[in-house]
């Protein structure tokens, strides 16, 4: 976060300079014709003021307020054959700060949500191991070191509709596949030591207990350095959408790795080259040939606000706002631009910056009802830069369905409404 | 303080002390061993190299009447697919076309795949329902229907590894990090980058977004 501390100081107003006009300034939040009438709501006593609300026990689990009843997941009928094996997107344009609530976390299934008793749940560990094992949820709860941890999850095919160009207009169509979670469990190295890796252990499949029976292959350095095995998401148990009561996290590599449901892991000497990871999951190149085993999520950055969902309703002070990730490592900066990438300044990163987490980053500025072009650039720790769309085109063609993590064009009209865009 | 507190506190430190730590073999006996009939029971895969195969065989002919029968509602009497549900045949030489047809024998590398996947997560809806020689009779069909084998052909665990993928070859490890190295570009610019920028395509003309656009803007 230190590099953006210096920019903390600068004005909102210096950011638009360039692209508003010089007389703009003046607008501010519209002439006051008339007498100012006073606001009944302050002047009137209302309902809640006057009469007594529900008890405590009114809602044993809390919802949200009515008010908030259009903050939802939402699915694209259109791209998947029916439900029970289809995605829906997080509403990234209604969230704040860097945690997604539990039931906002978009779904992915294959074959519907598993619902397991847990009491009836198991995960068997064997293979190329010293002792085959098996435990229940209550073994698993008694190991020692247990870890929380704050990690997004992306579905590879995040963007994955855009490749050919501006098709959905919303941050939560082109950006929604993914979540950014607290985790409770166990370093998933836990459960290995225990049954033992023999030495010729190189690679480690995971399995999910539901109809689909989800495999991964996993690189059995990744699943020692840093993967876990958790049941809580929040503070709470994981929800049945989200692999109750048992899910494997695998940081910074792609959501469809992270097995829910997870009954299964077995060690052997090669990948097991499954479905999940040869005809789908694997990027396919303009030539033809098709990369596989692309497991990392590259940087990656979105502004939500204003999105095409929530585009700009006021001039004046306005609030740009935004996520950015990368899972290589710590976001260490973010760039916004509002002239369609001819000129950037360093936003302004907010909350903890933490490695294979989202990243919340502001930009505070006046709107004075021009057009906006409205990017935003991410850098993560390795010195990785998030390309344009069209920079990772020339390496991929259009065809790769998975890891577009180009920068997204935001077009704000003077009217406020705001699209999608491509840009030149 | 007093000294009766401070002794109670004492206490209190002696018997958190008191508590056992974790012997440090680094096991922690957590566990039961698996049984060879669980193991046997949850160990399906099946790997390029033929293991995991079940014994067993099956003919282009008998997954033809399977097919029909159980798959065919969903993936077309040819495989050839319903609606969005996934094509299974066809597509070859499509790879580099403007929209390619990703199927068993257009783009999948192993053949272990299709006989795993099958075994584990199909008949959609009722999945692990198929017995060894089911499943070797739908491969073989699904085979025939690409023009992998021809009509006669029975597929068999003795016979599995014969049967090459043409689409194999393609496939390659990732290498972002040398083949995209100028990502990593540690000073992206910053002022003046571009001469000037037009927008070249826009959502709103193709409109495909589903419900929850606001469409109600009035900018006060």
């Amino acid at each position: 976060m230190g590099a953006n501390g210096k920019e903390r100081g600068t004005s909102r107003r210096g950011f638009l300079a360039a692209a508003a006009g010089a007389g703009a300034l003046a607008a501010g939040g519209g002439a006051q014709a008339q007498a100012p009438k006073p606001d009944p709501l302050i002047t009137e006593p209302q309902d809640w003021n006057r009469f007594l609300g529900p008890g405590v026990d009114a809602a044993p689990y809390g919802k949200p307020s009515k008010f908030e009843a259009g903050v939802i997941r939402r699915n694209v009928g259109w791209l998947t054959a029916d439900t029970v094996s289809s995605i829906n997107f997080t509403p990234l344009h209604q969230l704040d700060g860097i945690v997604t609530p539990n039931g906002l976390c978009f779904e992915r299934h294959h074959a519907g949500v598993a619902e397991i008793d847990p009491s009836q749940h198991r995960l068997m560990v064997h293979g190329l191991v010293e002792k085959p094992l098996v435990f229940t949820m209550e073994d698993l709860k008694r190991f020692p070191g247990r870890v929380n941890k704050l990690y997004f999850l992306e579905c590879a095919a995040n963007g994955g509709m855009e490749w050919r160009g501006a098709q959905l207009n919303g941050c939560q169509f082109t950006h929604g596949m993914i979540h950014n979670v607290w985790y409770t469990g166990i370093p998933l190295k836990a459960v290995l030591d225990e049954a033992g890796i023999r030495p010729a252990g190189t690679w480690l499949l995971a399995e999910g207990a539901d109809a689909s029976a989800m495999t991964r292959s996993i690189p059995i350095e990744k699943a020692l350095k840093d993967c876990l095995v958790v049941w809580a998401m929040n503070g709470e148990a994981l929800r049945p959408e989200q692999g109750y009561p048992l899910r494997l996290v695998v940081p910074g590599w792609e959501g469809n790795m992270w097995i829910k449901w997870l009954r299964r892991l077995e060690i052997g000497d090669q990948p097991w080259q499954q479905r999940e990871e040869t005809s789908k999951y694997t990027d396919l190149l303009a030539d033809g040939r098709s990369r596989r085993f692309t497991f990392v999520m590259d940087a990656k950055s979105v502004v939500t606000n204003p999105s095409p969902q929530a585009p700009l309703r006021q001039k004046g002070p306005n609030v740009l706002t935004g996520l950015a990730w990368s899972g290589r490592g710590a976001i260490t900066r973010v760039d916004v631009s509002i002239d369609g990438g001819k000129n950037w300044r360093h936003a302004r990163i907010d909350g903890p910056v933490l490695p294979m987490s989202l990243t919340r980053f502001y930009v505070d500025f006046d709107w004075h009802g021009e057009d906006l072009l409205i990017q935003s650039r991410a850098m993560d720790e390795t010195g990785y830069v998030q390309p344009t769309k069209d920079e990772l085109r020339k390496v991929r063609g259009v065809n790769s369905i998975y890891h577009n993590n180009g920068i997204q064009t935001w077009h704000v009209k003077t009217n406020g409404e705001t699209e999608n865009v491509e840009i030149l | 303080m007093s000294r009766s507190s401070s002794a109670l506190i004492g206490l209190a430190l002696a018997a958190a002390l008191a508590l056992p730590v974790l012997a440090q073999s680094g096991k922690t006996g957590l566990g039961r061993p698996a049984l060879p009939e669980e193991i046997q029971a949850w160990d399906i895969d099946v790997r390029p190299d033929g293991v995991g195969l079940p014994p067993g065989k099956g003919s282009v002919k008998e997954g033809e009447v399977l097919f029909l029968e159980r798959c065919a509602a969903c993936h077309g009497e040819f495989a050839e697919g319903v609606g969005r549900w996934p094509v299974l045949a066809g597509g070859q030489g499509t790879m580099t076309a403007d929209r390619p047809e990703k199927t068993i024998g257009s783009f999948w590398p192993d053949l272990s795949t299709a006989f795993d996947y099958i075994r584990r997560a199909m008949p959609y809806g009722n999945a692990q329902s198929l017995t060894a020689d089911e499943t070797y009779a739908l491969v073989a069909f699904l085979l025939n229907m690409n023009n992998l084998v021809a009509e006669d052909f029975v597929l068999s665990r003795e016979n599995f590894l014969t049967v090459k993928l043409p689409n194999a070859p393609s496939f390659f490890d990732d290498d972002r990090e040398k083949a995209e190295r100028h990502f990593w570009n540690r000073t992206p610019c910053l002022s003046n980058c571009k001469p000037d920028t037009r927008i070249t395509g826009r959502a709103a003309i193709l409109d495909v977004t589903p419900d929850g656009g606001d469409k109600s803007i009035k900018v006060e």
